[in-house]
């Protein structure tokens, strides 16, 4: 580990001027201290926000939630509103990492973590997400939980947080606070795609806080959850993902909100999918149908072919168990 | 002599030394205190083959608290003389830390940073700059040249086979796994003079004791091993790998004694592994099931350096008895560090490809796989014509079906349906060998009428320091709190290496020989004491209870330890207690049957195991509690091989992908069903060992992973010949 500086701020307009003097931002620290001690981030200083009051859930306008940065992943997963109204946002968080890690890491901060790429977390390979312009060590070694789909020649790391894809696929937005001000960025637009410059992960500008997620309200009554294939059962990243939500009326699907993870270099949201079923009655062979547009564009690698299909078949199975079969 | 009434043996003790271990009072390797400590970081090499071509340590040397940066540059030359004992395979081409400039694989240590933090060292090598003329490494076993085999042969297998009216003929791979014990490899080392002391996680005190000194060219007793526990190992603890070598070098050098701790990444080079295998299997058959013929191919990876092989044909050659058998075993040298036995080592990668191949076997012919196995038991071990010392296979058989509910069955793959999950069972056949080494163990009779037992054995987990209290216990017939067992120190007396199933064997035998002395030594003390109330009686009728002698048949009339000592102004009785094993007349084994329930979601891959059941011919259970927790901690690792453990190499430059907790799978808690294990009661073995038993540490681990595979291809129709089984094989 290098040598880093800590201070600790108490309010946001603390944090700000830390940030701005180049500050790196530390909350529940489980991916940033993990990437130091490897000497993957070498930050000079670290800014413990955790006082910050960033720790609320709120019900937000028109009956959208709001999610404070600071709210551990524990706090937000038991959260009775989040379990009513999003119980894909629940599920999503209580299906990542372990109770300890969700006892410490923050909302904020899991939107923030970096992929589990082998590759960029091992100093001596070459991994242009780390150090621009290196190479992506990945695109033709062992990439079995590689993403397939958004990949550039530049990188074909995965976004690892499964909330993410919660988010991605309910359309929240994030709430943002830096020198300039307040802004609000749609989730779409906050996680970035590698492109060429994989290191430029999220759309923050120097010294920004994330201050919330907000989730837009959506018609009730709203089905929804979290699917998540994994080698073992517990205490591993997605081979491959689905969140889904579904509003049905009269025996119609009305809105439907689809989002795929553990396959994209950014939580995948599916619009063909959710095309395929708006106006639709749930039924075996729509879930099938839809789904098999999940993995277009799909781009696999040598040891992650198998991806595409277990993508249709993922989200053709939580199309099902959140839509039924009638 | 009168038997010793059997309290403590047999009955479900807990472990003496849990309250030390929950409490975090139990010191491991890195836990000792030792003043004046200084820290070692080792800095791996980033590339896989090629010739180190320069060593930059000015920036780790500028940093406040560093002590001494050690590499070829500047290392002495140390004698690594061979060790005729060891444990390292033939040839003396052990790696030597820092004595030339070649890399041999990645990860091999070029230089180690002393400094007075473990913070600052760590920092300091990540500053260490070398430079390197690498070149293209060899890394994968399916495009390299393989040696010259180790070969077996009875009857003519070739021929049998190419007339045999039903064929298998199969190839099964298995991953490279690692240990992955839950302790890292740690070691402090001290030099007082020219005697090393040190502290180390091993499985072995006494032959770490007499590699290291033969690295440093000194004598054996000017070098002691301290390592009263061990937090796992599955044997990866019995060599004296090359950063114990670099710690003590590292003391040597800075005058200081030094603590080197591997971090979880370098324990996938800095240590063994179990090897990648190939094994092809052609068996060859009548219509009814009597196998002809085995022909089997095994092909495993060894390091350029050193060729590791293990006793992985045995199994091949005695499990059924087919007339016919012909094997070949080579090995592939490899640009990586050198393997080394793990849990079950061979037997359990035999027991995946024959026990695989059985199951083909069997649904071929549409023979129930138990029926198949039945009609292939030999009466007499096939290789060697030598009687079994007991194999109790077909009970296991018996009992196993019948505890696991076998007849409701449904042999047609991909006939039980549970919603989305096909559900199917398998069964498998495992076997280990009942190593018998000797041992000694010294025991003294304190005269306060506690006891003392000391053997340089070693407790990785298993739970030696409760099961040989158990067999002391019972032998001076002692209550359990009255004994004390030590172990993991050189300068007690010799035990061999505890790995294998073998401390309980040899260990036990040489506890159970010194308690009985010191009880006899007792006994004859107190019958020719014309003060003690035994004056006169029958030596051989004189039994020992609580600390109480007394005649067999006449309780009353006795006198304790702690009388008779005292009136005869002993402060104790001691006693070398050791055991030789005889030149072996019989066939001795373990063995298991295995038998699993899996859910697999053939849609999404994935495959869960719902239940187990192991049944194990083990000989006597001294520890039946212990034996209950080895036979859960041998499924539960059997699972990992079935459905996780692989070590991922990239062979552009043989760089380990998954080397940390996160990548490389081992099951989780949630991965573990309702697993039982049964031991045979009445199992005691006599032929092997004067108390009976035959180890169980391996036993329990063989045969999972194939029963897991076979339960699988009862479950869908699929046949798996690659562990693990991953999604991506099922979809």
């Amino acid at each position: 580990m290098y040598p880093f500086s800590f201070t600790k701020v108490s309010d946001t307009r603390e944090a700000l001027n830390a940030g701005r003097h180049g500050g790196r931002y530390i909350a529940g620290g489980t991916t940033l201290v993990d990437l130091m001690r490897e000497t993957v981030e070498r930050p000079e200083t670290l800014v413990d926000i955790t006082g910050l009051p960033l720790r609320e859930v709120t019900v937000a306008e028109r009956g959208g939630l709001r999610i404070g940065a600071l709210v551990r992943m524990a706090e937000a997963a038991a959260h009775p509103k989040v379990r009513t109204l999003y119980p894909v946002i629940s599920q999503a968080l209580e299906l990542s990492a372990s109770a300890q890690l969700r006892n410490m890491a923050t909302i904020g901060g899991n939107i923030m973590q970096r992929t589990r790429c082998t590759y960029f977390r091992d100093l001596t390979a070459a991994c242009n997400k780390r150090e621009p312009g290196s190479g992506c060590a990945a695109r033709e070694g062992v990439n079995r939980t590689h993403a397939i789909l958004g990949t550039s020649d530049a990188c074909v790391a995965t976004h690892p947080s499964d909330v993410a894809v919660a988010f991605a696929a309910l359309e929240a937005s994030v709430h943002l606070l830096g020198p300039d001000g307040e802004r609000t960025v749609p989730f779409a637009d906050f996680l970035l795609r590698p492109g060429s410059t994989p290191n430029r992960e999220q759309a923050l500008r120097q010294g920004e806080l994330i201050t919330a997620v907000e989730i837009p309200a959506l018609p009730r009554p709203l089905k929804s959850g979290y699917l998540k294939v994994r080698d073992r059962q517990s205490y591993e990243f997605a081979l491959t993902s689905a969140a889904v939500a579904l509003h049905v009326r009269g025996g119609v699907i009305r809105e439907a909100k689809v989002a795929a993870g553990g396959v994209g270099t950014v939580p995948w949201k599916l619009p063909g999918v959710e095309q395929h079923l708006l106006g639709e009655r749930p039924s075996q062979s729509l879930w099938a149908e839809a789904a098999k547009q999940a993995a277009d564009g799909a781009r696999p690698l040598d040891h992650n072919r198998f991806k595409v299909e277990l993508l249709q078949r993922t989200v053709e199975r939580q199309l099902r168990i959140v839509g039924g079969t009638k | 002599m009168s038997p010793q009434p059997q309290s403590a043996v047999g009955a479900p003790l807990s472990r003496v030394d849990g309250r030390l271990k929950v409490t975090g009072k139990a010191t491991y390797a890195a836990e000792h205190d030792i003043e004046g400590v200084v820290h070692a970081v080792i800095v791996d090499s980033a590339i896989g083959r090629g010739r180190i071509t320069g060593i930059d340590t000015r920036a780790a040397l500028a940093q406040p608290g560093v002590i001494k940066v050690i590499s070829h540059l500047n290392s002495p030359k140390l004698a690594y003389r061979g060790n005729p004992e060891t444990y390292d395979p033939p040839g003396n081409k052990q790696l030597r830390v820092f004595q030339d400039d070649k890399v041999l694989f990645r990860g091999q240590p070029v230089a180690v940073v002393v400094a007075t933090t473990l913070e600052v060292a760590q920092h300091a090598a990540e500053l260490v700059k070398v430079r390197y003329d690498a070149e293209q490494s060899s890394t994968d076993m399916a495009s390299a040249p393989a040696g010259e085999p180790v070969t077996y042969a009875r009857g003519d297998a070739d021929k049998a086979f190419a007339s045999a009216a039903v064929q298998v003929d199969a190839t099964y791979q298995q991953a490279r796994a690692h240990h992955n014990a839950m302790e890292p490899h740690a070691t402090i080392a001290r030099w007082d003079g020219d005697k090393l002391t040190l502290w180390d996680k091993t499985q072995w005190p006494i032959g770490i004791q007499k590699d290291v000194a033969a690295q440093f060219g000194i004598p054996i007793d000017s070098v002691r091993i301290i390592a009263p526990f061990v937090g796992g190992s599955f044997g990866n603890a019995m060599r004296a790998w090359p950063h114990i070598a670099t710690t003590a070098l590292a003391a040597r050098e800075t005058g200081r004694p030094v603590k080197l701790v591997l971090s979880r990444r370098q324990l996938y080079f800095g240590v063994g592994y179990r090897p990648s295998y190939e094994y092809r299997v052609r068996l060859g058959s009548d219509r009814r099931g009597r196998v002809s013929a085995m022909v089997q191919h095994l092909k495993a990876e060894t390091s350029s350096y050193e060729n590791f092989t293990e006793g992985v044909l045995h199994a091949g050659q005695m499990v059924y008895k087919a007339p016919h058998v012909r094997q070949d075993y080579r090995t592939v040298p490899l640009d990586v560090n050198t393997p080394v036995w793990m849990r079950g080592p061979g037997f359990a990668t035999a027991s995946f490809a024959l026990e695989s191949a059985m199951d083909e076997l069997a649904h071929e012919l549409g023979i129930d796989p138990i029926e198949l196995r039945r009609r292939n038991e030999p009466e007499e071990d096939p290789s060697n014509q030598l009687p079994f010392s007991t194999r109790r296979l077909r009970e296991c058989y018996t009992v196993g079906a019948r505890e696991f509910g076998w007849h409701r069955r449904n042999p047609r793959p991909r006939s039980t349906r549970d919603g989305d999950w096909l559900i199917g069972t398998g069964m498998a056949v495992g076997t280990y060998d009942v190593l018998r080494s000797g041992a000694q163990a010294r025991v003294r009779l304190n005269a306060d009428g506690t006891a003392l037992i000391q053997s340089a054995t070693s407790d990785m987990g298993p739970g030696t320091y409760t099961s040989q209290s158990q067999v002391a216990a019972d032998a001076l017939g002692l209550t359990m709190r009255n004994v004390t067992f030590q172990l993991g120190d050189s300068t007690m007396p010799t035990a061999p290496p505890h790995g294998g199933s073998q401390t309980m064997i040899n260990v036990g035998s040489a506890v159970q020989d010194g308690c009985d002395k010191v009880r006899l030594q007792a006994i004859k003390l107190a019958v020719e004491d014309k003060d003690s109330p035994l004056y006169g009686a029958d030596a051989d009728d004189i039994v020992v209870r609580a600390g109480r002698l007394h005649r067999s048949n006449d309780p009353a009339r006795g006198e304790t330890y702690r009388q008779l000592l005292a009136r005869n102004n002993r402060t104790h009785l001691e006693v070398l207690g050791s055991w030789t094993p005889s030149e072996s007349r019989h066939s001795m084994y373990t063995y298991g049957a295995i038998f699993a329930e899996v859910a697999v979601d053939a849609r999404l891959g994935l495959v869960r195991v719902r239940r187990m059941l192991g049944v194990f011919d083990a000989g006597r259970i001294i520890s039946p509690k212990l034996a209950d927790s080895q036979a859960l901690g041998g499924m539960v690792g059997g699972i990992g091989a079935a459905l996780l453990e692989h070590t991922a190499t990239d062979h552009r430059d043989g760089r380990i992908v998954n080397a940390d907790l996160a990548n490389y799978l081992v099951p989780v808690n949630a991965d573990i069903p309702d697993l039982r294990g049964i031991f045979l009661d009445g199992g005691e073995d006599l032929k092997a060992d004067p108390i009976g038993v035959k180890g169980l540490g391996e036993i329990v681990y063989i045969g999972v992973a194939p029963a897991i595979a076979n339960a699988v291809f009862n479950a869908t129709g699929r046949r798996v010949r690659e562990l693990p089984i991953t999604v991506e094989a099922m979809l």
